[in-house]
């Protein structure tokens, strides 16, 4: 059982680790009783593989040209094609595994129904990271950009943060293009509306409304908004995913009837104006970033375009009386939405109701492609009815004599609670069944392609009965956001933040790629090209680092030049490092100076420079780590019966009984459960401890004594080790 | 066999082991802290399992069965083992009223457990009750009891009142059974023994608290100030752990730890809701930095303090012989504690006298006086009385104002300043001249020429008590304690609450560098969070989701209102409704009433109408008639 988590623990110091730290490795946990001969197969990348379902039926092949029975059975069915289930789909299809993508329009997959952008503070983190595993979603949005920008540039390495605006049409295009093209993927459109049990409570496969099944060991389900939608426009309401497209019926049904908790979620998305009717003339232009960032660690994505501009406008007093005049025509006030919506992107009306003494908000306008005359309207979602929209709209200044091309709505739609899955996203319920995206109660793209890709990745490794992968919380964003939504009790749609990562200085978006594209490798997800540019890269800020520890200087312009930034006399034989430490004193002044590395890239100087700048906290914060992760990572018995633990809580008992974390440092996260709770659970983790060595003491002394053999029993001893 | 052999050294493994778990450092996990502190805190807990020859060496093995008494699980998650089911909790009982000392009218037996009233009930016998009554005492949870103690023979032992508090009320959250006796040790010690014949067992020292920890009575700060409250060794120390009790520190840690949040939600809210904040005041949050800084220094500030009155001071009375250094102890303590002659070198070993100065317990040691003499008994004395010195934490020397200051005394003086080099000490010299009524005020300043090499100097009479006020403010003075008027104290820190607000200190210490230094606003973030921590630690709260909750509800990105604020929010728009519709009302009640005035009206019009109509008709009919008559 240790092997598997043994080949995959391989040396993946990257550069930002000079400790050893255990911590950051992903930890393995057996989906199933794995039996020790079975063989732990294929290192590199993109090999085929034999997975137990196909191997049984037919052979792996690439080409999609079997008919017959066979095609319906899988390694892996996707169900959904938004964010989630393309990063998924192509996850496991590049696993190897036979993966088939179920959605309800082709033609809508990849589709950005809300805000056309990317990324963000956080969600920018979540992007880097998910392409430093081999993911899809930062190729794509570097591929269709409209505009980028990188935010809270003066407020330290960790937050700075990447944003793209992208062109909506573009990117669904892009994104299909690859599904379509990926082997081992086939597409298929059906409304699911069953899924197939096994013998043991294990998935089988899944059932669509047409009467067709399709089998696989492990099933993904992505559903978005989908699962018994409903949109809403003022009052009136229909059954609906998105606008105009019909809503998944019947799934939730089934799945409440196997035991799973669903609940509700609202949200909600603008109303779309035509940019030809727009007078600009008065309005806050907000122009790209002259130096373009880049989502993607992969060179070959970092082609420039045209940008495009996007445009301030504020809400007026005429806004605000419109508003209030017609609250009553509200779901939130009139009172007949109870679905809570998130917190962080509140309705206009929200904002006006809550922060009275605020005379105005800003609002953002921005384009939604280059070919199509939409505009979207950031910050300015409404409940109101059709009829009152546009009046609304044209109290906005520059947009007086607009015309709505599309009326904002809001969504109310099933989700189920994640705490009903493990952190590898595999319900705890049902084994081989996982679920992504907005199904656990996520909103945005970024978040659901995190989710994606680490359950397209588990579900190919189920289907081949490989160990599950699990990002720790300290690892990534990624790692935290799945942490918190298996263990938080979770009642809005959960928008990443960066005030959700405890340690966010050792998660930035520079050093994404070496935390993860090492685990990308091993997964099988990163190519031989793509592990050569990174290695190279990771080599080449090494060197750096220990050229500018030896290359000293005395006086010069340099010096001169450092001590007017900083204030700081520089001392002579002074290295390039003890400058570049100095406040306001970055990389580029050795640039200028000729003290520069010309074969660095912009970004490369960059990690170089936060490498140096910040060592101190970011050496504090590793040790800091170190020790949480000690303790945190203490692992707690699957089978722990909690009820019977009279020294927790009731609460306690009853929340930890219910979400069954996998770590103390999980179970401290819990809602409800409190220091007291944890100190508890360690004296009785501890006292279990005590009680199993014993026996193991006295069972081991046993077969010495009856055992005449003695090298058995040393071997024995090393095993359970 | 092999369980039978298990189940004490599993125990012993168990709690010896335990304090393995001490985190290397203290960190965000608030949890981990009280652990390694259980060890400290109940010491003779747990040695006593290696006490199997003690008499109580079989209640032993039960008072194990507290930590996993309830622990039904271990044997659930080692299936394979059959386990033998832990004894439920057992009933202990302890003196928990001070011994030792000037006995108290009153003294306490406590009992806790869940056999506690079964316990009680046979050693108890309530007074009106006739005494063959052989029923068992079922109490009234909180009613007080009055009765007698027998013992197994039947002996009446002490009169005393039952005090019951039934589960979950007590301070245990068990059954508790507290016996008021006398205050003599003999009487308390009879009942106590008298419970332990019935079935209960000794508790250990701290046994009650560490129950009502286990059982969720009471969080850490409070669990370690009731612990305190048992070892206080003087009044103040008492107040000081009730006032914690009672949350004076912990509300200023809490205002400290709310500061600190909210310029994490100042500054996080900007980092991720950019677009939509006015920009930071730096200046506000440097000051607001600086003034939480000082919160906490003055904090630390009274660690001092709680450590003198944990610990207490140990002052040594130093000088030549003769000089009145028992005669001051004496007046002191106002004991005959030190005899006391004319004769040079009277003492000849130390006398401790226990003394308190502004709440601090004090020890007062008299020393022999010191010279070179011959005498092998007086020189032992002196020796003796140098290692005193050297022991002590502030030194009194004396010298008497008769003779004034004599090269006698500047050899005392340099072979104590001597023998403080040698050890590195930096133990304080108080200068106390004695036998000031015996001398003329104005000889006085000749004396006092040689005070600039002591920390302090008082003229004291030992014979009138002049003085000894002066030479406690001093004291006072020296330990750091004259910043703070008496009363105004109401808390104190132990070491791990001390550790803890170090921590603090440090973080933001290291927060206003990185701020000098303009170091990019998300670093500030991380002091903040670590000073937030730590404080957090000491009141046992976690901080990530309170950020998030303040962000969202302080500014423009979206509000959650409370609970509280919806219903007043609810309450507003009721009452305005019902204005409106009371209004609506008086509206229509006055339509209504000019309806009804005009409906009145029109009413009465008719009836004239009618009654006016009815008349001509009657009239007519009468006409009518009249002719008819006259036809």
């Amino acid at each position: 059982m240790a092997t598997p988590a043994v080949t995959l623990h391989l040396s993946r110091l990257a550069r930002h680790l000079p400790f050893s730290s255990p911590f950051f490795k992903p930890v393995l946990y057996p989906c199933a009783r794995i039996l020790p001969n079975l063989p732990f197969r294929r290192r590199a990348a993109f090999n085929s593989s034999r997975f137990t379902v196909s191997a049984s039926v037919s052979p792996a092949s690439s080409n999609a040209e079997n008919c017959g029975l066979d095609d319906e059975i899988y390694d892996v069915i996707v169900v959904g094609g938004g964010h989630a289930g393309c990063e998924a789909a192509l996850a496991s299809a590049r696993l190897g595994a036979r993966t088939l993508l179920l959605t309800l329009n082709i033609d809508r997959i990849a589709w950005q129904p809300c805000n056309p952008a990317v990324g963000g503070p956080a969600k920018s983190q979540l992007v880097h990271e998910v392409d430093a595993l081999g993911g899809e979603i930062g190729k794509i949005a570097d591929r269709c950009y409209l505009q980028k920008r990188i935010l809270n540039t003066s407020r330290g390495p960790a937050v700075r943060a990447l944003r793209a605006q992208t062109d909506k049409r573009e990117y669904a295009t892009q994104m299909k293009e690859i599904v379509e093209s990926t082997p081992n993927l086939s597409i298929r459109e059906a409304m699911v509306t069953d899924i197939l049990l096994g013998k043991n409570d294990d998935i089988e496969g899944v059932q669509t409304f047409f009467g067709m099944n399709f089998y696989a060991p492990s099933v993904i389900l992505t559903t978005g908004t989908f699962m018994s939608g409903k949109i809403w426009v003022g009052r009136t309401s229909m059954p609906a995913g998105r606008a105009g497209e019909s809503a998944s019926l019947g799934l939730t049904e089934n799945l409440q009837r196997l035991g799973f908790e669903t609940d509700r979620l609202k949200t909600g998305t603008p109303a779309r104006v035509d940019r030809r009717t727009v007078d600009y003339s008065g309005l806050e232009p907000q122009h790209g970033d002259e130096e373009v960032g880049w989502f993607s660690f992969d060179l070959d994505f970092h082609v420039e375009r045209e940008q495009m501009c996007c445009y301030l406008t504020r809400t007026t007093k005429s806004t605000h009386q419109l508003i209030r005049e017609n609250l009553h025509e509200t779901p939130t006030y009139g009172g007949w939405v109870e679905a809570k919506g998130p917190r962080y992107c509140p309705s206009i009306e929200d904002k006006i109701v809550r922060f009275m003494d605020k005379e105005s908000h800003q609002i953002f306008l921005e384009p939604e492609g280059r070919n199509v005359p939409e505009l979207y309207v950031q910050g300015f979602s409404t409940g109101l009815p059709e009829r009152l929209q546009l009046p609304l709209l044209r109290t906005l200044p520059g947009l007086e004599n607009c015309s709505m091309l599309r009326p904002a709505y809001a969504v109310e739609y099933d989700y189920l609670p994640a705490h009903q899955c493990s952190r590898s996203l595999m319900t705890k319920k049902i084994g081989g069944l996982f679920f992504s995206g907005q199904i656990n109660g996520t909103t945005g793209y970024e978040e659901a392609a995190a989710q994606g890709i680490v359950s397209g990745i588990n579900a190919a490794r189920h289907a081949d009965g490989k160990p599950l992968i699990v990002l720790e919380r300290e690892s990534s964003y990624i790692g935290t956001l799945i942490d918190d939504l298996v263990t938080k009790d979770l009642r809005e749609p959960y928008r990443m933040l960066t005030s959700r990562s405890e340690h966010r200085l050792l998660l930035r978006s520079d050093n994404a790629d070496s935390r993860l594209t090492p685990l990308g490798r091993e997964i099988g997800l990163i190519d031989d090209r793509r592990w050569k540019l990174y290695q190279d890269k990771q080599a080449r800020i090494l060197e750096e680092k220990k050229r500018l520890k030896s290359v000293r200087i005395s006086g010069g312009d340099l010096s001169a030049n450092v001590t007017s930034l900083s204030c700081q006399p520089v001392k002579d034989f002074s290295t390039l490092e003890s400058l570049l430490k100095k406040p306001h004193v970055e990389y580029k002044v050795l640039d200028k100076h000729g003290y520069g590395n010309e074969m660095l890239s912009r970004v490369e100087k960059e990690c170089v420079e936060i490498d140096i700048k910040y060592e101190g906290f970011i050496v504090r914060q590793q040790n800091q780590l170190q020790q949480m992760a000690h303790q945190q990572h203490k692992r707690l018995p699957e089978d722990l019966d909690y009820n019977a633990i009279t020294t927790l809580s009731l609460e306690a008992r009853e929340k930890l009984s219910k979400v069954r974390p996998q770590t103390i440092g999980q179970a401290s996260r819990v809602g409800g459960v409190n220091p007291a709770d944890i100190t508890a659970l360690l004296i009785i983790l501890e006292a279990n401890r005590k009680i199993a060595y014993q026996e193991k003491r006295l069972q081991l002394l046993n077969s010495v004594k009856t055992d005449t053999d003695g090298h058995i029993s040393a071997a024995s001893l090393k095993e359970t080790n | 066999m092999a369980s039978l052999l298990l189940s004490p050294l599993r125990f012993r493994h168990f709690l010896y082991k335990r304090p393995k778990l001490k985190p290397p450092s203290p960190l965000s996990f608030t949890s981990f802290k009280p652990l390694p502190k259980l060890r400290p805190r109940f010491p003779p807990y747990l040695h006593s399992c290696y006490r199997s020859s003690s008499p109580l060496a079989d209640s032993d093995h039960k008072t194990h069965a507290l930590l996993l008494g309830r622990d039904e699980r271990a044997a659930l998650l080692n299936g394979s083992h059959p386990q033998p089911q832990p004894e439920n909790a057992t009933t202990i009982a302890a003196i928990v009223t001070s011994l030792g000392g000037p006995p108290g009218a009153v003294g306490i037996v406590r009992l806790s457990g869940p056999s506690a009233v079964a316990v009680v009930g046979r050693v108890f016998r309530p007074g009106r009750r006739k005494s063959k009554s052989k029923s068992p005492w079922r109490p009234t949870s909180h009613v007080v009891k009055y009765g007698v103690v027998l013992d197994p023979n039947g002996n009446v032992v002490d009169e005393v009142l039952a005090v019951p508090m039934l589960a979950p009320r007590s301070y245990t959250r068990e059954d508790v059974v507290e016996l008021q006796c006398h205050g003599t040790q003999v009487c308390l010690n009879r009942v106590l023994r008298a419970c332990l014949e019935a079935g209960a067992c000794l508790a250990e020292p701290g046994e009650f608290t560490l129950r009502a920890f286990l059982n969720g009575r009471m969080d850490l700060t409070q669990a370690e100030n009731v612990d305190k409250l048992i070892s206080a060794k003087s009044v103040a120390a008492a107040d000081a752990a009730l006032a914690a009790i009672q949350g004076g520190f912990s509300s200023m840690v809490k205002s400290v730890r709310f500061q600190c949040i909210e310029l994490l939600t100042e500054i996080e809210a900007r980092l991720d809701f950019d677009d939509e904040m006015p920009p930071l005041d730096t200046n506000q949050v440097v000051n607001k930095i600086h003034s939480m800084s000082q919160d906490v220094e003055s904090a630390l500030e009274t660690a001092n303090y709680d450590q003198l009155l944990q610990s207490g001071l140990q002052i040594a009375i130093l000088g030549r012989p003769n000089v009145g250094k028992s005669s001051l102890l004496n007046a002191w303590s106002k004991t005959e504690r030190a005899i006391v002659t004319e004769i040079a070198g009277t003492t000849r070993d130390v006398v401790e006298a226990s003394i308190t100065v502004g709440g601090i317990p004090i020890t007062l040691l008299d020393t022999a006086g010191i010279r070179e003499t011959n005498d092998v008994v007086e020189k032992i004395g002196v020796e003796r009385s140098e290692a005193v010195a050297m022991g002590a934490d502030i030194i009194i020397m004396t010298i008497s104002a008769l003779d004034g200051w004599s090269p006698e005394d500047s050899e005392l003086l340099d072979r104590i300043q001597s023998n403080k080099k040698s050890t590195g000490s930096s133990t304080p010299i108080i200068l106390v001249i004695n036998k000031i009524d015996c001398v003329a005020s104005d000889c006085l300043e000749r004396v006092q020429q040689n005070v600039g090499s002591f920390n302090k100097h008082v003229l004291t009479s030992a014979i009138t008590g002049q003085g000894i006020q002066d030479l406690e403010k001093a004291i006072l003075d020296i330990v750091g304690l004259n910043k703070f008027p008496a009363g105004s104290r109401r808390w104190t820190v132990n070491q791990r609450q001390c550790e803890q607000l170090v921590r603090t200190k440090e973080a933001l210490a290291r927060l206003k560098s990185s701020i000098e230094e303009e170091i990019p606003f998300d670093f500030w973030t991380i002091d903040l969070r670590e000073a937030a921590m730590a404080l957090g630690q000491i009141s046992g709260e976690d901080i990530s989701e309170e950020v998030l909750t303040n962000i969202f509800g302080k500014f423009c990105i979206g509000k959650e209102l409370t609970k509280e604020e919806l219903k007043e929010k609810e309450k507003i728009r009721k009452a305005k409704e019902k204005e409106k519709r009371k209004k609506l009302e008086q509206e229509k009640e006055l339509e209504k009433k000019r309806l009804e005035q005009e409906m009145k009206k029109k009413q009465e019009k008719e009836k004239k109408k009618r009654e006016e109509m009815k008349r001509k008709e009657k009239e007519k009919a009468k006409m009518k008639m009249k002719h008819k008559m006259k036809k």
